[in-house]
């Protein structure tokens, strides 16, 4: 049961994140939601390739002696955290200005595109 | 009435997700492969770096970072549009 | 906005500059210890944020300037790609500038060592760029939402 305790952490980050996304009516709400399953996703991706009792891939003072974790999952998590900031920041702008127009950031009240 | 099928759905889907949790392979025992330990053993002596998670990033892989850069800048410039006042 | 009490303007005052040492430290040692270019440009934006938050937007406008920022963010971008350019006689980002004689050209001693900042070739160039655009682009996000939301005030309170 500890053995694959991670990857369990990993369901159930992307299922809370899902069930925002469903049953929530405020904007900011949703906008957590979707981070909440972009950290899901980030996190599966970097328990992929732990090997057991190694140490970070550096050469720098690193211990004598013992093996190293696979460096390959951790470049492509790097990329996918900028990716969210980019759309985070996206949609948090998008709710500033629907707020401008509409005066409301309910989604039950701002269905119809009207003028 | 679509409330209950949606609160249905999530329920089968995250316990379909835990029972893929319980059946993965064991944390701890990656799959192995000869293309990390070609970067583990061979990055100190082509590059001349310490850091084999950086080479990855910007000399091995570096086609990807360009990509990543370009988001950046996409996403500065559509903030950019939004917010600009309209004068007449 | 307004600005904030005596104790936090105080605190801004002193911590101001080392966040901008830690950060820059964190980018040009790249090729050495954990960080590189992201990181380090994100320190060094959270540092603005600090100064946007403590002294509100009047008092911030003295010193962050938009424009400014935008020129840092567009010359970091050329610089990454004109430097993945030089290396095309043998193929696309090709580390032309590793273990030769010249600029960041020492050989690395195979094995744990203590570590030279002279080595990596191309890469401690490439952190630096990606650091100065990250930092830009960060800094243009925060300014730009923090000017838009004095804009979109609701109508009766205002």
């Amino acid at each position: 049961m500890i053995g694959n305790f991670p990857y369990i952490a990993v369901a159930i980050l992307i299922g809370l994140g899902i069930y925002t996304l469903i049953f929530k009516k405020n904007l900011i709400k949703i906008a957590i939601g979707i981070t909440l399953i972009e950290n899901g996703a980030n996190l599966f991706l970097i328990t992929i390739g732990y090997r057991k009792g190694s140490v970070a891939p550096i050469y720098t003072q690193a211990p004598e002696g013992l093996k190293m974790v696979l460096p390959t999952p951790q470049a492509l998590t790097l990329t996918s955290i900028v990716i969210g900031v980019a759309t985070t920041a996206l949609i948090l702008s998008i709710a500033m200005i629907i707020y401008k127009k509409y005066g409301t950031i309910n989604t039950d009240e701002v269905r119809r595109l009207k003028e | 009435m679509k409330k209950s099928i949606f609160a249905i759905a999530l329920v089968f889907f995250v316990a379909f997700m835990i029972l893929a949790a319980y059946n993965m392979r064991q944390f701890g025992e990656p799959v192995i492969s000869e293309m990390d330990d070609y970067y583990i053993n061979n990055a100190q002596a082509e590059t001349g770096a310490n850091n084999v998670v950086t080479t990855i990033v910007f000399d091995y892989r570096g086609f990807d970072t360009l990509g990543e850069a370009t988001v950046l800048f996409t996403a500065v410039l559509g903030i950019t549009a939004l917010f600009r006042e309209v004068t007449k | 906005m307004k600005e904030m009490s005596r104790i936090v303007r105080t605190i801004t005052n002193l911590l101001y500059g080392f966040i901008m040492v830690y950060g820059f430290y964190v980018i040009v040692h790249g090729h050495l210890t954990p960080g590189g270019g992201f990181q380090g440009g994100a320190i060094v934006a959270s540092a603005f944020a600090l100064l946007l938050v403590t002294y509100g937007k009047q008092g911030a406008e003295h010193y962050l300037h938009g424009d400014i920022f935008s020129i840092i963010e567009s010359t970091g971008l050329v610089l990454f790609i004109a430097f993945a350019f030089f290396g095309l006689g043998i193929t696309f980002f090709y580390n032309f500038m590793a273990n030769s004689g010249g600029l960041f050209g020492n050989t690395a001693v195979i094995g744990v060592n203590p570590g030279d900042l002279n080595t990596g070739g191309t890469i401690p160039i490439m952190n630096m760029a990606v650091g100065l655009e990250v930092l830009a682009a960060l800094g243009v996000i925060i300014l730009t939402m923090a000017a838009g939301s004095e804009s979109t005030e609701k109508k009766e309170n205002s």
